[in-house]
Formats: structure tokens, C-alpha cells, sequence
């Protein structure tokens, strides 16, 4: 019956069904629903353990035999988090380059992909293969010469070159997908108001953009989530503790002992989880946009 | 892709035909900034440096192929480092890929609460990699961690596995670590944008002739779809020969080099020791190794990549 996973789709009440068949397609379903619960459990519980050990006290964590509950609940950890490193500051940060460079990725993607998608000129398919074929260049080429140019114009250990560069393109991924989007906008739209006397930018801002919401949504949580997680530029940059990120700073307490010897996994456990938890949530206030936009934008083009 | 179709055909008179291109322009300033600023000019760059021995302290000074003749020939890090990470590409690129085109075929098939599933499948992808690098390290604990107190209750008297503490199990941790992250992610979402563009007559026409389940799955799923694994492949072994951030936070590419990838090389070369003009020769290197790889696939990608909008 498994094999039925790997039909794209059932087609529902097609044709007389015997009572056997009728039988047999129902314990299908519920073999799949079951691969379902169990390979969801799966996933879950290395979550769901984090999530109930960062409630431990330190001599809870280590009991045996182990206990997935707390013996008493220890809301407090997560204070304590607060009171061993600047985990609000780190936190604000965190927050503050992924705004910023966000904002700079997906405004400049948007107009980059609008040249691609709205205008012909001279090279324009050429540019646009050579921008594509920088989504398959390994970072390690440029990371280099970039870290030399940052360190020469004294940018190392600040936020410009972990926001100001998403202001130049955004990317290829993120052209590309504002790119296919706006092809799917019909250009009557832009006729019109070009006869009405609107300019390119007014078209853009005025038409273009206010039909895009669900690409730009997109294209916005996936570069939020994707500096938010950034861990290698951060490191590489940054070097004062008052200015990591959230990234950087919590490995903090898999790398430090406890001064008095006693286990900080669940100041671990805490931390990370709160580094969690805003991501969850956007991901869940942008769900609707966010599969939609994938599905529209897609790689079929 | 559909780089050169749909150009975009008006009868224009040349006025305006000259401020489209100005303004098409205009519009691309920014992609010309950035591509010259931080990619073809860091390029240049860097295969520049690669010649040279340029440390971040003194001038650099013109070495010739040494760096390249020296890595190839008498660096004892780099073949074994780049064996490495093949072996942990081959592992997870058919692993992460079949696992996460099961899942989107799973999510595919109307189950009531598809949603929360899709929703749970996309949880650990969601875990920032440093925060579940931080969950699964304890998670490995050799002597608190959850699971091997759980090997323990079960088989009291085994040798329970070291995980990240032992040369020969750090490698199968971080397997399970990345298809955590991997099986459930963006190539999940991708297949299921694909699985459903495929047209649904397809299928009834399959029926029609008699094709069982089996039949449908190889003859029109996977035919209809191997645009978007093709897509997958890609992208998915870039990413796999890029490893880093994974094996450089659980085990600094330890123990006894066990996780010490091609990038931890490249990593360590440039920021730990500043060998700037060497760890540039790598990165050269590194890129061609997977200039290649892109290139084989794309050679290889027309005898089994199945376009429907193409002509043959």
C-alpha cells in the first residue's frame, strides 16, 4: 500500500469502486497517515526535547535514568540568559543588519528585475545568463579580496559590509525570482499608464510593485531568515562582543564553562531557542505568501 | 530557463525607443555596481592575490604557479580534505534529495492537516544553523546527551558511539544533523511547486491506458518533474561541496581531522593564518572543481532532463 506515496495525486471517486478497492484505498490513506505522524515526530523531537530541557535546573539535566519533563519548572533560566551575556544587545543587532540589508536586497533586486523583465536593450540576455551563472560561484572566491578591501577602508568590525553590499543586486537568486514574477504582471497595465503620461519609476512604484506583494513577501522573509542565520559573514567581520550577532554569540555557552563547573546546556538550550522562536513566527505571519510566492515564482520559467 | 525568450515586441518609434534603453539601464545600475564591486572585481582580485604571498602584513610579492604547484603537491591537508567533502557530498546530495521529494510526494497527496505537516517538515529548516548545531551537539552529548542515554536503557552493555567526540562517528552525526535541516527545506517547497504544475490530464491519461501506480510515478511524475530535480542537483551539490558552518561550530573540523572539509581548509588558510595569496590559490581551485561539476551536469542533463515546452 506505501506505493501509493508515490502517486502525484489521487484522483478522488474516479470511477465504480469495488468494496475491495474501496478498502484497499483506505488503508493506503492510512499507511500514508501514519508515515506522516511518525516522519513528523521524527523531526520534531530534538526540538521538542531543547524545548523542555531549557526548563532543567543543571542537576535535572544530567538525571538518569533521563526525564523529557523537568522535575520543576525553571521559567528563570531564560532571565539568566539575559544576565550572563548581552543577549539583548546581541539580539538588536541581529535584528538591525537583518532589517537593513533585507530592506537593500529585495528593494534592489525589485528594480534589477524590472530591467529584466520590462525592458529591451543591448546585452540584456547576456547580463542576465552572467547573472545567473553567479548563483553557481562559490562565495570563497570573493570572501578574500572582499575581507582585504573591508579591512583597507577601515569597514571591518561594523555593520557596512554586512548590510551595505545587499543595496547592489540582492543577488541572483532574488533577481531571478523578481524577474519571473513580474513577467507574470500583464503589460497592458504599463501601456496604459505610459499613454497616460506615467514615468518608468511611477510604473514601477505605482503598479508594478503594489501587484507584487506575495513575491516581495517572499523575497523578504527568505533574506530576513537568511541573515538572521548568517553565521560565517558575522564571524569573519565582526570581533567586539558588544556587536555580535546572535549567530556569533551564542556559542558562547557550548564554548565557555560555567565558572563553578556546573553544565549551561540549558542556558543553551534557552538561547537558542529564542533565537528561534522570531523566525517561527514570521515564517508563520508570511506563510500564506511565502508557499504561494515559491509555487508562483518557481523554477518553471 | 527562459533567458532569451519572451523579449518584449512593440512598434516603437526610435525617441522612445532610445529611453527605453536609457531607462532599462537605469534601472540595472545597481546589479552593474554590485557585479563589478563584489563580484567581478573581487574575482580578478583574487586570482591575482593567488600568485602572489600576500599575508595582510607585508606587500605581497609575485610567486608564480608556487602556491598552486605547493597545494596540489605538498600540502597533506588538501587532497584528504577534498576527498572529504566528495564523500559528504555523495552521501547527502541523493539522501537529502529523495528524502525531500518523498516528503513533497507525501504533502501531495490531500491528507487532511497538510499544512501542519508541510509546517513541522519546515520546522528544522527554520532552526537557524547555529542554534541547531547548538541543539544537536547536546543532543550527541556522548554521556548527557538524550539520545545515547536512550542507547543506553536500551542496550546497557554495547559501546555506545562517541558522535562528535570520535574520529569515526563525527562524520555520520553530521549526515544526521544536515538531513534534519535538508529533507524538510527549500527543496521540499521547490518539489511541490513542480509536483504540482504537472498537468493533471497526464494522469488520466495514464489511467486510461491502464498504467498502475508504479507506471504513473516513472512515466509521467518523474519525466514531468526532472526539470525541477535537475534544478535541485545543482544548486544541492554547490551546496554540499560548500560545507562549513555545520562542521566548523559542532567539531572545528575535528576530531583528528575527521569533518575537516575542503572550505575549513580554505577558512583556516585565509583568517586564521592570513595566507591570503595561498588560501586564494585554493579558493581558484575550489571554484573550478565545481565549475565542473555544473558543467558535467549540464552536458549530461539533456539525456534525462525532459523539458515540456521543448521542441526535439
Amino acid at each position: 500500500m506505501a506505493e501509493r506515496v508515490l502517486v502525484s495525486r489521487v484522483v478522488p471517486g474516479s470511477r465504480s469502486k469495488s468494496l475491495a478497492a474501496r478498502r484497499a484505498r483506505l488503508i493506503g490513506r492510512g499507511v500514508l497517515y501514519i508515515i506522516a505522524i511518525v516522519s513528523a515526530a521524527a523531526f520534531m523531537i530534538p526540538f521538542v526535547w531543547a524545548v523542555f530541557s531549557s526548563f532543567k535546573s543543571p542537576g535535572d539535566l544530567t538525571s538518569y535514568p533521563p526525564r523529557l519533563f523537568p522535575r520543576v519548572w525553571h521559567p528563570e533560566n531564560y532571565v539568566t540568559v539575559f544576565k550572563r551575556v548581552p543577549f539583548a544587545r546581541w539580539a538588536w543587532n541581529t535584528l538591525f543588519i537583518s532589517v537593513v540589508a533585507t530592506f537593500g536586497a529585495v528593494l534592489s533586486s525589485s528594480l534589477v528585475g524590472f530591467s529584466f523583465a520590462r525592458f529591451r536593450y543591448p546585452g540584456r540576455d547576456i547580463i542576465f545568463l552572467i547573472t545567473l551563472s553567479t548563483m553557481m560561484l562559490p562565495s570563497e572566491v570573493t570572501l578574500i579580496p572582499l575581507y582585504i578591501l573591508f579591512a583597507k577602508i577601515h569597514w571591518l568590525d561594523s555593520f557596512k559590509p554586512l548590510t551595505i553590499p545587499a543595496y547592489f543586486g540582492g543577488g541572483a537568486f532574488l533577481i531571478f525570482m523578481m524577474r519571473q514574477f513580474f513577467m507574470t504582471i500583464p503589460l497592458d497595465l504599463d501601456e496604459a499608464a505610459r499613454i497616460d503620461g506615467a514615468s518608468y519609476l511611477r510604473i514601477f512604484w505605482q503598479i508594478v510593485m503594489p501587484l507584487s506583494t506575495p513575491a516581495l513577501a517572499t523575497a523578504a522573509v527568505l533574506t530576513f531568515i537568511g541573515n538572521w542565520d548568517n553565521f560565517m559573514g558575522p564571524f569573519i567581520i565582526l570581533n567586539t562582543r558588544e556587536k555580535f550577532t546572535l549567530a556569533v554569540g551564542i556559542r558562547y555557552f557550548s564554548s565557555l564553562a560555567d565558572p563553578d563547573g556546573v553544565p549551561t546546556q540549558h542556558l543553551l538550550m534557552a538561547s537558542s531557542l529564542m533565537m528561534t522562536i522570531p523566525i517561527i513566527i514570521l515564517f508563520f505571519l508570511a506563510q500564506r505568501f511565502f508557499v504561494r510566492g515559491i509555487v508562483m515564482t518557481g523554477i518553471k520559467g | 530557463m527562459s533567458a532569451t525568450s519572451s523579449a518584449i515586441r512593440r512598434p516603437r518609434i526610435s525617441g522612445l525607443r532610445r529611453k527605453e534603453i536609457a531607462a532599462g539601464y537605469l534601472f540595472l545600475t545597481p546589479w552593474i555596481i554590485g557585479f563589478f564591486g563584489f563580484v567581478a572585481g573581487p574575482m580578478i582580485a583574487s586570482a591575482v592575490l593567488s600568485f602572489t604571498n600576500y599575508d595582510m602584513v607585508n606587500v605581497g610579492k609575485w610567486v608564480g604557479v608556487k602556491n598552486y604547484s605547493f597545494i596540489l603537491f605538498r600540502d597533506e591537508l588538501f587532497w584528504p580534505s577534498l576527498l572529504r567533502t566528495f564523500k559528504y557530498a555523495i552521501v547527502i546530495v541523493p539522501t537529502s534529495l529523495i528524502g525531500s521529494l518523498l516528503a513533497a510526494l507525501l504533502l501531495n497527496q490531500g491528507l487532511k492537516g497538510t499544512n501542519v505537516f508541510r509546517t513541522l517538515y519546515f520546522l528544522p529548516h527554520l532552526t537557524p544553523i547555529v542554534a541547531s548545531v547548538m541543539l544537536w551537539g547536546w543532543f550527541f552529548d556522548p554521556h548527557m546527551g538524550p539520545l545515547n542515554t536512550a542507547l543506553r536503557a536500551l542496550f546497557p552493555t554495547a559501546k555506545l558511539p562517541e558522535w562528535f567526540r570520535s574520529p569515526d562517528w563525527a562524520m555520520p552525526a553530521l549526515f544526521i544533523m544536515a538531513l534534519w535541516g535538508a529533507v524538510g527545506g527549500n527543496n521540499m517547497l521547490i518539489f511541490l511547486a513542480g509536483l504540482q504544475g504537472v498537468p493533471q490530464e497526464l494522469y488520466e491519461a495514464a489511467a486510461i491506458d491502464g498504467a498502475g501506480t508504479w507506471s504513473k510515478f516513472f512515466h509521467v511524475t518523474l519525466p514531468m518533474l526532472s526539470p525541477t530535480i535537475f534544478f535541485n542537483l545543482v544548486l544541492g551539490i554547490i551546496g554540499a561541496l560548500r560545507v562549513f558552518t555545520t562542521a566548523f561550530i559542532a567539531t572545528g573540523g575535528g576530531p583528528a581531522y575527521a569533518t575537516y572539509f575542503y572550505a575549513l581548509h580554505i577558512y583556516n588558510k585565509a583568517f586564521r593564518y592570513f595566507e591570503m595569496g595561498y588560501a586564494s590559490a585554493l579558493a581558484w581551485i575550489f571554484f573550478f572543481i565545481t565549475l565542473a561539476f555544473t558543467l558535467i551536469q549540464f552536458q549530461t542533463s539533456r539525456h534525462w532532463v525532459f523539458y515540456a515546452g521543448e521542441v526535439r
